[in-house]
């Protein structure tokens, strides 16, 4: 067992794990954070993205204990005070999930890809997210909802220096 | 699926790394992870020590070379978004700076670093042809201290280097390449696939009009990344149109040995390479 | 009636809002916030977990299990093979044998002394964690002797003993599973195929061409998880399934547990696509090692064990012979077909061929057709329903014939679909396979699509590249599809020998605080069943649509049902519960009248309220409902509460159609596709929320335009799975396509109130051979008439090569 201190999503939080331990089963087993899922076991679908000291990873290929230390944000730690991310607000105003399993991977990522590019076009957005798999949607609306929350989120920035 | 139970060590100094392996018959360096944790979670490789060198400072960052003419040392656990973050490297080392970019996916290049790659050596891996055709330098620290090994000498076969069991790769040198043009050409079925193959071309013009220097690495085209030393040769001196490249590129694929997979046979493999190489050649030199 | 609006099929729907609005998805808080209740996040106290071993041959004897290292390792309970559970595990049905001499192995969930494919199950591991029972799975020694393998479909189909070809189950003698055949001379529902065959061989038209259809995976996101906890006076299950009713009455029937004593949950389920329509093995596992320990247990795969064990889709070969008059009228088309089943008869695999049996001719008119198909057993997974199912195949085979005849005839491909297809005057339609078509209007579809494509243009640029030799040569491909949907008429299934019935479940409880609760039977995964079911209830009762709560996938919930697969969700699902909406005002109206103190036949309703004609009175549907809850005041002879329930079995299938154009580029000199532009129109009938619409002709558009040009589930000449990861079976990204322009057009289907005529598969059926036709259109200069699926570069490189050679 290896001891590791982290914060998740804004919480710290310390515990004794196997260094075997994925970073996706320590939230969802140890911390209860199954809002983040395992898709995959190649790194291949981004269902578990979240965030590692403000950087999008896959969850299922980093080990817990590489996360000692760092701050990790998930799909349950992005709403601040009960008022939705602008993300989370965009992908159900533009049906940009069915069954919703890719969903806290991809809004994840998208954040991360507004991030560093606030205004992208739409080559970007799609570029951005070639590591999340969604079998539902067929990304049109994904992608729809990303300039949707990247106007939103302009325009909000917009209006506060106006 | 979880990775089997190992012995895990998180050094913070190169030393304490080499004291680590060679204290281990069967230790892995984890890197990045992005390469090796899947091998680990699909039980493809069980090693009873991870040394996890994500923690040793001293191998992370961008640096130019004292006196070097321009070159750049790139600490083996960069991570690739660093890199992409460079201006010094998407200006000085474009070719770099474009592979890069095609490796893998945006998680995947904030996890994953240069020095892992190369240590891998997948001959798919975006970044060894390009160390190769760069002439990069391979700094690898083992228990006699440091040693530097060309790209031309550094990997060795399929998933082999260089680097001995009880070594590590630290950092990477780049000579600088002011004034080149280049293009890495990534053939891919879909974005997030591994490359059928890769062309990476790196030319230098005279007065704009003709091919002064030429140099060409080649993704998966073999078990270990390649140069091709023949068609660099045969550019220089050469005003690049499409049919005099063209012709130059045809025999971009003599002597390799490319694999043949689901993605396509190596005969297909060898046509891609002389497509690619005309296409990212004449990217290179300012005339597609 | 056409209109490019959500027409209302009905006079009541008219007046509220609900049908035809894009209502934001009740579903999608708990998704985006991560508040979900997957399988995976489920664990009573004390769950054990599985671990598979599974088989790595083909096909083998099992000649020694060795259990006891695994069984001696830390935290593990037992170690159980399928000889231990020999008694209790049951055996996996197949609920469509689609002929009464169909010959089909047992299949029993843990293999006992042989195994048929690589990725079966021949022993299980439990343990107390997921982790040491992975760790504990891999000390099990198993002892196979290999046997030959059945591997290639056409292979397999000629094997015999005598010829010494393999035969996946050696016992049985063959590998031809069942052999269904459709005439329409011997049906009386048109000519005789050979004839019209003969004919054109004289002074006509034969096409002969044979396409084959890659094995498919589902690939949904969710890899399937199932708990079972046995606590308590019931064994409950929750699983990843879009069949919690199947599953438990198959529960039932084959481990002698009562159905009373089972309760199958599906909570959020992270799709299925046809992939989850299936009683599993590692089900009946969970089931039989939750039984025999008295503990709760829980297993979820991993993706590499979902792509190998997991029910595969389509695998079929197709050899097609379509007969013409030389003005380019198709007289008739024969399909002879060999489906491979992989290694059992899974739970309606043997009819998904079936399915595509009424779909050869399409949106045509042609008079003779034959179908002729054998089903195959083979040592690779198991196949069934995958998106479609059996509909693309049929689609793919008619639509790319379609192209070939326009070539034949140096025509343009739309207008010998014009000659051939029913007109709109010509409704209902009875079809050469014996169906009948209620509504369509293929040609203002296809004029729609035509227009918006920009496709003269596109001809035109077409044409330039041809010219000028362009490398990057341009292709336009067309589809223009029908499909049966709203599975369906039990009386029908019957004829087909199906195991169960098509109807639908609903029930709707009226809440004495005035909200809805309504329960289907139609358990949904992603569909956004609970946003439309809430405006159909809303429409029809006039309450608010924030008022209507939908339960289903329990069938202690929801006791009744048949669950969603086939595009029925809508058409039965969703008309079960219009009618008992009817039902709830029906019984509510002599409570209105009796508390009006009018005459029932003076009593209205609309927009929730009761009125009584020329007075200011009104009751409204939700006080109506508090005082059947009160019962203090109602009439004699009618019992105190106004909720209602319908069982609906539809008297008909439902025929949504569309044109969908694709215009690639293909690079010559890599074989690269790109995707350049895709427009479809889509008459899916009444549309409910035309936001939930169009999700699922985007959806269904990756996945066929997924089938054309990236994934195919790939063996080796060993049996083992080449494609075992999503690194190798490649599911498309955002950056692999591009926005699709759809659109939708009304026509209401008559055989449900709602006008309903279902999308799920649509976009997945038609996009297959608009793509394919489109990579063939951009190659024709170079002799290529066809390019094997998925079209790869590798593939459209070689067929160039080839075509140019000869």
């Amino acid at each position: 067992m290896t001891r590791i201190e982290l914060t998740v999503d804004g919480a710290k939080v310390v515990d004794d794990v196997e260094p075997r331990l994925l970073l996706v089963q320590y939230l969802r087993e140890q911390l209860g954070k199954t809002g983040t899922v395992i898709g995959c076991d190649t790194a291949s679908c981004g269902a578990c993205t979240v965030h590692l000291d403000g950087h999008s990873v896959k969850s299922c290929n980093v080990l817990a204990v590489q996360a000692d230390g760092a701050e990790v944000t998930t799909i349950e730690g992005i709403a601040t005070n009960g008022e939705l991310h602008p993300l989370q607000e965009a992908f159900r105003e533009c049906h940009a999930l069915q069954c919703g399993f890719c969903t806290p991977g991809m809004i994840m990522q998208s954040a991360d890809l507004l991030a560093e590019n606030p205004h992208p076009t739409e080559a970007q957005i799609r570029e951005g997210l070639e590591g999340n798999l969604c079998r539902c949607t067929g990304y049109q609306n994904i992608v729809r909802a990303v300039r949707y929350a990247a106007d939103a989120t302009s325009a909000t920035t917009d209006g506060g220096a106006a | 699926m979880i990775p089997a139970p190992f012995e895990y060590a998180r050094p913070t100094s190169v030393d304490e790394a080499l004291g680590l392996l060679a204290g281990s018959d069967d230790a892995k360096v984890l890197a990045g992870g992005q390469s090796l944790l899947s091998v680990l979670r699909m039980r493809l490789n069980a090693p009873e020590l991870v040394v996890d060198i994500g923690r040793i400072d001293a191998l992370r960052g961008i640096r130019e070379v004292a006196g070097g003419g321009g070159a750049i040392e790139i600490g083996a656990m960069t991570p690739y978004h660093e890199i992409l973050a460079s201006d010094e490297i998407r200006t000085g080392l474009r070719l770099l700076h474009d592979a890069v970019a095609e490796v893998g996916d945006p998680q995947v290049r904030h996890r994953g670093t240069l020095g892992g790659s190369l240590a891998h050596a997948d001959p798919a891996g975006d970044c060894g042809a390009v160390a190769l055709a760069l002439g990069a330098e391979m700094v690898i620290a083992g228990p006699g201290g440091e040693r530097v090994v060309p790209a031309d000498e550094f990997f060795q076969d399929l998933f082999t280097t260089a680097v001995g069991e009880d070594e590590l790769l630290v950092a990477v040198r780049f000579p600088g390449y002011p004034g080149w043009g280049s293009r890495y050409e990534k053939f891919v079925r879909t974005a997030q696939d591994w490359p059928i193959i890769a062309v990476g071309a790196c030319v230098r013009m005279a007065d704009g009009k003709t091919i002064s220097e030429a140099r060409i690495g080649l993704t998966n085209m073999g078990p270990t990344p390649l140069r091709a030393r023949a068609v660099e040769e045969a550019l220089v001196g050469m005003t690049p149109t499409a049919e005099a490249v063209g012709a130059a590129c045809a025999a971009v694929a003599d002597g390799t040995s490319p694999p043949s997979d689901l993605n396509g046979d190596a005969d297909y493999r060898r046509h891609l390479a002389t497509v690619l190489a005309r296409r990212a050649v004449l990217a290179a030199a300012g005339a597609a | 009636m056409t209109t490019t609006e959500e027409a209302p099929a009905t006079a009541e729907a008219a007046h509220d809002g609900e049908i035809g609005r894009d209502r934001r998805r009740k579903e999608d808080r708990r998704l985006i916030t991560g508040r979900t209740r997957w399988t995976d996040n489920i664990a009573p106290p004390g769950t054990l977990h599985l671990a598979m071993v599974r088989s790595p041959y083909a096909h083998a004897n099992i000649s020694g299990i060795d259990t006891r290292a695994a069984a001696q390792s830390p935290n593990v309970v037992a170690v159980l093979t399928g000889a231990d559970l020999a008694d209790t595990q049951g055996v996996l049905a197949n609920a469509w044998p689609i002929t009464p001499d169909q010959v089909a192995p047992e299949h029993k969930p843990i293999a006992v002394d042989r195994v048929a494919f690589a990725g079966e199950i021949v022993a299980v591991v439990v343990a107390r964690s997921a982790a040491t029972a992975a760790d504990a799975a891999e000390l099990v020694d198993v002892d196979y002797d290999p046997l030959p393998a059945a591997l290639d479909l056409r292979a397999a189909a000629d094997a015999t003993p005598e010829n010494g070809g393999a035969i996946a189950h050696p016992g049985l003698g063959t590998n031809n599973s069942a052999r269904w055949i459709f005439d329409s001379g011997e049906a009386g529902t048109g000519g005789n195929v050979e004839d019209a065959i003969a004919a054109a061989r004289t002074d006509g038209i034969v096409i002969e061409r044979e396409y084959r259809q890659q094995r498919l995976i589902p690939a949904f996101m969710e890899p399937r998880s199932v708990v079972v906890d046995p606590t308590g006076e019931q064994i409950t299950m929750w699983s990843a399934t879009q069949i919690p009713h199947i599953t438990r009455f198959l529960l039932a029937a084959t481990t002698g547990v009562p159905e009373s004593k089972i309760r199958v949950i599906a909570p959020d389920v992270g799709g299925g696509f046809g992939g989850k329509l299936q009683t599993t093995p590692e089900e009946w596992t969970a089931f039989a090692v939750a039984r025999r320990l008295g503990k709760p247990v829980k297993y979820t795969e991993t993706r590499s064990e979902s792509l190998l064990a997991a029910h595969h889709g389509r695998d079929q070969w197709q050899k097609l012979t379509l007969a013409a008059r030389a003005d380019g009228t198709v007289t008739g088309l024969k399909v002879e077909l060999l489906a491979d089943l992989g290694a059992y008869v899974a739970l309606v695999g043997g009819g998904v061929p079936v399915l595509g049996a009424f779909m050869y001719n399409a949106i045509y008119k042609f008079p003779a057709y034959r179908f002729d198909c054998r089903t195959v057993l083979t040592n690779k997974t198991w196949t069934d329903a995958y998106r479609g199912a059996g509909r693309p195949e049929a689609t793919f085979a008619i639509e790319r014939l379609m192209d070939e005849l326009a070539v034949e005839l140096g025509r343009d491909p739309l207008e010998v679909r014009r000659q051939n297809w029913i007109t709109h005057d010509e409704f209902p339609f009875t079809t050469v396979a014996g169906l009948t078509y209620d509504s369509g209007d293929y040609e203002s579809a296809t004029a729609q699509a035509v227009d918006a494509f920009g496709y003269e243009d596109l001809r035109a640029e077409q044409a330039r590249r041809r010219t000028e030799g362009d490398p990057v040569q341009l292709g336009i491909g067309i589809s223009t599809f029908t499909e049966m949907c709203g599975l369906a008429p039990s009386r029908v299934l019957g004829s087909l020998d199906y195991g169960a019935g098509g109807w639908e479940h609903a029930e709707i409880r009226m809440l004495p605080t005035g909200k809805v609760e309504v329960v289907t039977g139609s358990s949904a995964h992603g569909q956004g069943h609970e946003t439309a079911f809430s405006q159909i209830v809303a429409d029809r009762l006039g309450v608010p649509f924030e008022d209507v709560e939908v339960l289903h996938g329990d069938t202690q919930v929801a006791p009744r049902g048949l669950d969603t697969y086939g595009s029925r969700s809508l058409t039965v699902g969703g008309e079960a519960l219009a009618l008992a909406a009817d039902k709830v005002v029906a019984k509510a109206k002599p409570w209105a009248a009796h508390l009006l103190e009018a005459s029932a036949d003076d009593v209205e309703f609309a927009h929730g309220k009761f009125t009584v004609a020329g007075t200011s009175e009104a009751k409204t549907i939700q006080e109506i409902a508090l005082a059947a809850f009160a019962a203090h005041d109602y009439p004699e002879g009618i019992e105190p509460s106004i909720d209602a329930e319908v069982t609906f079995d539809p008297v008909n299938f439902s025929f949504p159609h569309g044109t969908h154009l694709c215009a690639v580029e293909v690079d010559t000199e890599t074989g690269a596709v790109r995707l350049r532009k895709y427009v479809c129109v889509d008459d899916v009938g009444t549309v409910i929320n035309p936001l939930i619409v169009a999700g699922q002709v985007h959806g269904g558009l990756a996945q066929g335009i997924a089938q054309a040009l990236w994934e195919e589930a790939v063996y080796d000449d060993a049996g083992t799975l080449l494609t075992g990861t999503l690194a190798d079976y490649l599911v498309p990204s955002a950056a692999d396509l591009i926005s699709f322009d759809t659109a939708i057009r009304s026509t209401p289907a008559t055989s449900n109130s709602l006008g309903a005529k279902g999308v799920g598969e649509a976009g997945t059926i038609a996009s297959t051979p608009a793509v394919v036709n489109a990579v063939v259109d951009a190659l024709r200069p170079y002799g290529v008439h066809d390019v094997e699926m998925p079209c790869t570069p590798a593939r459209v490189w070689r067929a160039i090569q080839d075509g140019s050679a000869s």
